[in-house]
Order: C-alpha cells, then structure tokens, then sequence
C-alpha cells in the first residue's frame, strides 16, 4: 500500500464507509444547489438577497451528523444547506427561494427566512444577531420544560461583535442553558476581515470572561466538526455548560450572489477554492482510502443532479400564493377588525390597475 | 364586584395565570426579590418561586429574545419591562422578530407572549423616562397592542394577553396603578383584545382616548355635563388591531369629535384617529377633529415645564369648548 492510501485509511478508522458516503453525498448536493440557486438567480428565478453556502459544506454536515432529532437549530440567512442537510427535501427549499406557496415558509419568508417546525428547523433570521438570544430561549423551554436536546446558535464570523451575542453568552452560563453558539468562520462579513472587525481575532477565545469553553475546528472538514459538536453537545445537554464553536472555512464568493468580491485579492481567493474546498478534500480522502471509486463519484454526481432538477422541476410547477391569502397568518388567535381576504383582492387589483 | 386598585387587578391577574397554566412564567427586571420597580409582581416570587418568576439581569435585548424564544417552544412568558423607555434596547426583538415569526414561516410556529410596561408619565421624571412609544409598537402588524384604562380592563385584558398565542404590548401606565375600580371575581373573564369600549355615553361630541387619558376624559366629561355638554368617550382600549367601527359609530353619532393621548402630536396614536374619522365620518362632521397631545420636546424635568408638556384635563376642555362653538348647549 502506497503512503497516501496508508496514511487516508489510517485517518478514517473505525469510521463506517457508509455514513462516511452519506456525508460525501450530502455535501456534493449542498455544493450543487447552490450552484443551481445561483443559476436561478440570475435568471431571476430568485429575487431580494441570495446568500450560499458554498465553501461551508463540511461545517454544515458535520453538524447535522452530530444532532439528534431533539435539537433544535437557529441560523443566520447563510441557511439553505442547514435546512437540507437537516432533511428537508431540496424541493421545498428551492420553492421558497422562488417564493411559491410550495416553499417551505409558503413562500412568505423566502432565502433568509426559512423554517420547518417538524425538524425543529427554527428559521433562518437575517437582522445580524437577532437569532441568538432566540435560540437560547429554545434551550431555556428545554430546560423549563425537562426535556432532553440542545440548541445551536449558527451566525457568521462578524456577528461576534454585536451585543445580542454578548448578552446571549451572559444569559447561557448564567442559567447553564444547553446551547452551542456555532460560528461559522470565514474569514470575512461582507467585506470586512475578522481582523478589522474584532479586537479579538480569536473568536474562540470571546466566551473567555463568561467562562464559557470555546474551540477552533478546521470547519472543512467534515469529521473534525462532527466530532467537536457531538462532544460539546453532549456537554451541553448533560452539565448545561453552553461551549462557542469557531470553525474556519473559506468563502469561496462574494457575500451574496450579487457581490463581486472586488475586496479580496483575486489570485488568494483561486488559492484559497483550491486549497480549502472540503468537497474535494473529502472525496480525495475517500478514494485514497479506498472507500469510493470512479464509479460512485460518478454516480453521486448524477444522483445530485437528478435531485436539484427535481427541485428545480418542483419549485417551478409550484402555484404563487393567492393574493386573497395576503392576511393568512397575520395572526394566531383570531381577533376582530384586521383586515381579509375581501381587502387583500380590492388592494391588489388597484395595485394592478384592474380596478 | 369587589373594588380594588388597578395594581392589584394586574397582581392578581398574573398569580392566577401562573397558578392555572405551568407554562406561564414571569420574567424582568427586579421583579422578584426586590418584587417589582412598582410592586406589579408584589408577593408572586414566594408563591410561585424562582422557576416560575425570574429575576433577570440589565439585559432587554437578551432577556426580550429569550422569551420570544422560549415562547416557539411553547411556554407563555410574561416579560416586564420596567418602562417602555427601556425597550428602545430590545426594540429589533419586538418588531423584527416577536412580530414577523408566525406569519414569515407560514403559520409553523406561534409566539405567544405578553411583554408588560408603564408607558408615559407624570412626575418629573425626565427626558428619557416620561415617554410614550406605544405607537411604535402600533405601527407594527404582527403585534397586537393593548391600553387598558381601568382595574376592570386590565384585569380582562390582561387574562385575554396571556391566553393569546400572539406576541401582546400591554401598555400600562404608572398614575394608573392606584386608581380603582370595580372587577369581577369570574375566573373566565376576559375583556377582547381588538375592541373599543363606549365608557360613556353622551350626545354632543366624542372624546377619542385610551390608558391614563380615558380616565381623564371620564372626569372632564363629568364636569362638562353640568356645563350642558354630553361628551361621550370611547375608550380605544387595543390600539392594534384598531376598532375602527366604534369610533366612527361614535363619531356619527355626535358629530364632532376629539382625540387625546400622552405622546406627541406629530405622527402619534392622535394623528391615526384623526386620518380614521375624516376618511369615514367627513360627511357628519359639524367641526374639525381637535388633537391633543403631548408637546414635542425632550421632556423637560423642571416641574412647571414638565406639567405643561403632557396634556391635561384643561387642555381637553380647551379642545371640547374648541368643537362645540357655534353650538348651543343644550
């Protein structure tokens, strides 16, 4: 056996080959609908803001292969891949990027706002912060309630600077909440670094005064963050000690579809997809270790293909919301002099020029 | 019916929410040990203890989110803000989460939550502690907004705010909290979020109010009734949704028409009611729709100017006498 093939088979052992697949597989779909949803934005498939998770496939995965059906996860608007590597179908998702009554929020949140109360998918929120005191309050119910679980507080690097966290970090060892505050690391919030951002370019080390333990993983690949988020989930939900997560990956574009990305130095960011991209990584790892061949990656492709087709196909034959159902679930419990369905049509047929 | 302060209806209330549903909790600052800024939560922490009455750290933003949290997943917080002025820190966990949760993700997910402060005041207390920002709060679909006047409405409104599985403003106010008023001791009593209530009757003009400017208009409608001038008050009581229907009834009634409120004139909860009658009632109107509000300045602490800054019962019969020229009274 050549070293390569020794050294791969000797870093996944007692690793099962087939969840080590299902993870390749998960990762290969995130990446190509991604691409996708970004093919449909520029056909205008998509409107308002698009952000993708490209680049973030192995801390997405990683994460999911490490929850149970008990917890609950609150991101930020970076979330398409959250929610499908959490097990909702792809064709839902794309719906409600197309905004169609299919979507999974019925088309009324839409790329930032997604949600699946079923897999305790708790929604993406996109005011930079807003989810994280959210979610602590998920693992506060737990906790008054007794229930077993934890609570991830997914957000990008920048968001460590706002005093939602700070206050949210507080609260958590305050009241030994079960809470992992996921901080999704690349290097950049829009167009300001880490560095320019935050006096602590260590964001690991920002619980430190709350005592609140904190690590950073290489977020690219996919079983060091499974194996640090089963860790401290179970911390979490056995001692209620809450832990902050900095994992490191490489954005591979602009912040959202729409961003050229003329701060970064162009030849660091070809670099930087070449030497950080954990899909490759993995399938790399994969095939030297023998656990996939030519076959399967090939087979994989065309799976992921078929299946962001599908959605695509899904999301298109998926009916626009009615204007009549404008007001639906404007509020839970019934109450008196809102306006309906009535209103909503005469509204939108002035708004149309059909009045 | 008992007769009892307008604290103690809010008291009462919540211990017997607490006692009657496990997943109803309160939340605040000070509310607990040192049983309430202004005594609202008054013996609650001994009977109920820490887990269900919690005493929280000088963190709105933090403490208003976790509640909105702690609320998708199905418990019932009640969250005290010591003054409405100290929301302004928690304000983007109101209006851009507690209010746009149930509807942006389709219906999947309530927030049923009561968040419970003093709006207002009297009392020399200053540019940042006599605000009035319910109208914020009205501005926002999503929430639902309530000013109860008297011990019976909040009571009733208070029983309606906790049992919703909507995100509630409950607006008090704090020269309320001592006045009284009958209540009724039914244990399924509640008074409907989103309705007005006629609290007087009268023929001649309608006084538009709500919180602690309906008890005013009550006592100036007394007096103005041995001047011979029938005031009829409408006590908004929800601010969101809006009885519409019950102002304009009123206002068709008497024709003429006045609005009074504590926060200021520009852009406030006066400006809406006034837009209100002249789109549906301008065709009964014997005079223009009379405003009073508060003045717009940074609340001045020197008492004589601080007095004069905040409508009073003069200034609402200023604005009767206004509208009714032209009138003999009867």
């Amino acid at each position: 056996m050549a070293k390569v093939e020794e050294a791969a088979h000797a870093a996944l052992e007692g690793e099962n080959a087939d969840e080590l697949k299902h993870y390749y597989y998960q990762m290969l779909l995130l990446r190509r609908f991604e691409e996708r949803t970004s093919e449909m934005y520029v056909k205008a498939k998509i409107g308002g803001y698009c952000h993708l998770n490209i680049g973030e496939e192995a801390t997405i995965v990683g994460l999911m292969a490490a929850l149970t059906p008990d917890d609950y996860i609150y991101t930020n608007y970076r979330e398409h891949g959250y929610i499908i590597a959490r097990g909702v179908p792809p064709g839902p998702v794309m719906a409600e990027l197309f905004g169609k009554e299919g979507g999974v929020s019925g088309g009324r949140g839409g790329s930032m706002h997604l949600f699946d109360a079923e897999k305790h998918f708790m929604g993406g929120y996109a005011i930079v912060g807003g989810q994280i005191p959210l979610a602590i309050g998920a693992a506060y119910a737990l906790r008054y309630q007794g229930k077993p679980g934890v609570v991830v507080a997914q957000m990008g690097d920048a968001t460590t600077n706002i005093g939602a966290f700070y206050e949210s970090l507080n609260l958590a060892k305050l009241w030994s909440l079960p809470v992992l505050f996921f901080i999704v690391n690349n290097g950049f919030g829009m167009g300001t670094s880490v560095s320019m951002g935050s006096s602590e370019p260590d964001l690991w080390k920002k619980g430190d005064s709350f005592r609140i333990h904190g690590e950073q993983i290489d977020g690219t690949d996919v079983l060091a963050v499974r194996d640090a988020c089963r860790r401290l989930r179970q911390k979490a939900e056995q001692e209620g000690e809450p832990a902050i997560l900095d994992l490191v990956s490489f954005r591979f574009r602009g912040h959202s579809v729409i961003d050229a990305d003329r701060y970064r130095d162009p030849d660091n960011v070809r670099k930087g997809r070449e030497e950080h991209d954990p899909l490759r990584n993995f399938a790399t790892l994969l095939h030297e270790a023998e656990i996939v061949d030519d076959a399967f990656l090939k087979a994989s492709v065309e799976r992921v293909e078929k299946e962001v087709q599908e959605a695509i196909d899904f999301a298109n034959a998926s009916p626009a919301p009615r204007f009549e159902d404008m007001y639906v679930n404007m509020y839970a419990t019934e109450v008196p002099n809102i306006p309906g369905a009535e209103d909503a049509l005469r509204a939108a047929k002035i708004s149309r020029g059909e009045a | 019916m008992p007769i009892i302060t307008y604290r103690q209806a809010l008291n009462d209330t919540l211990g017997e929410e607490l006692a009657r549903d496990p997943n109803v909790l309160l939340m605040g600052e000070e509310i607990g040990v040192f049983q309430g800024s202004y005594r609202i939560t008054e013996g609650l922490l001994e009977e109920f203890g820490p887990k269900r009455v919690v005493d929280t750290p000088i963190a709105e933003e933090g403490f208003v989110g976790l509640a909105i949290g702690a609320a998708m997943l199905g418990l019932r917080p009640v969250v005290e803000i010591m003054t409405i002025n100290f929301i302004l820190v928690a304000i983007d966990q109101v209006v851009n989460h507690a209010s746009k949760i149930h509807y942006m993700f389709g219906g999947q997910v309530r927030v049923p939550l009561v968040i419970r402060t003093p709006s207002g005041g009297t009392g020399q207390l200053g540019a940042t502690h006599s605000q009035s920002f319910e109208n914020w709060f009205a501005y926002c679909p999503g929430l639902k907004v309530v000013a109860p006047a008297t011990p019976y409405d909040a009571k009733g409104l208070m029983r309606a705010a906790i049992r919703d599985d909507d995100p509630v403003m409950f607006i008090e106010s704090l020269a309320l909290y001592d006045t009284k008023g009958e209540v009724p001791e039914d244990d399924d009593f509640v008074v409907p979020i989103g309705v007005a209530e006629v609290k007087k009757q009268g023929s001649d003009v309608t006084v538009v109010s709500y919180s602690r400017m309906t008890a005013v208009a009550m006592q100036v409608a007394q007096r103005m009734e041995q001047e011979g001038i029938s005031v009829e008050v409408v006590d908004l009581r929800s601010l969101r949704p809006l009885d519409r229907p019950t102002i304009i009834a009123s206002v068709k009634k008497t024709n003429r028409a006045i609005v009074i409120a504590e926060d200021w004139y520009s852009y406030g909860v006066t400006a809406e009611i006034a837009a209100t009658i002249q789109e549906e009632a301008f065709d009964y109107l014997d005079a223009p729709v009379q405003r009073v509000a508060g003045l717009e300045v940074p609340l001045p602490y020197a008492q004589e100017l601080s007095a004069a800054s905040k409508p009073s019962a003069n200034s609402l019969i200023h604005a009767i006498r206004t509208v009714m020229k032209g009138k003999k009274p009867k």
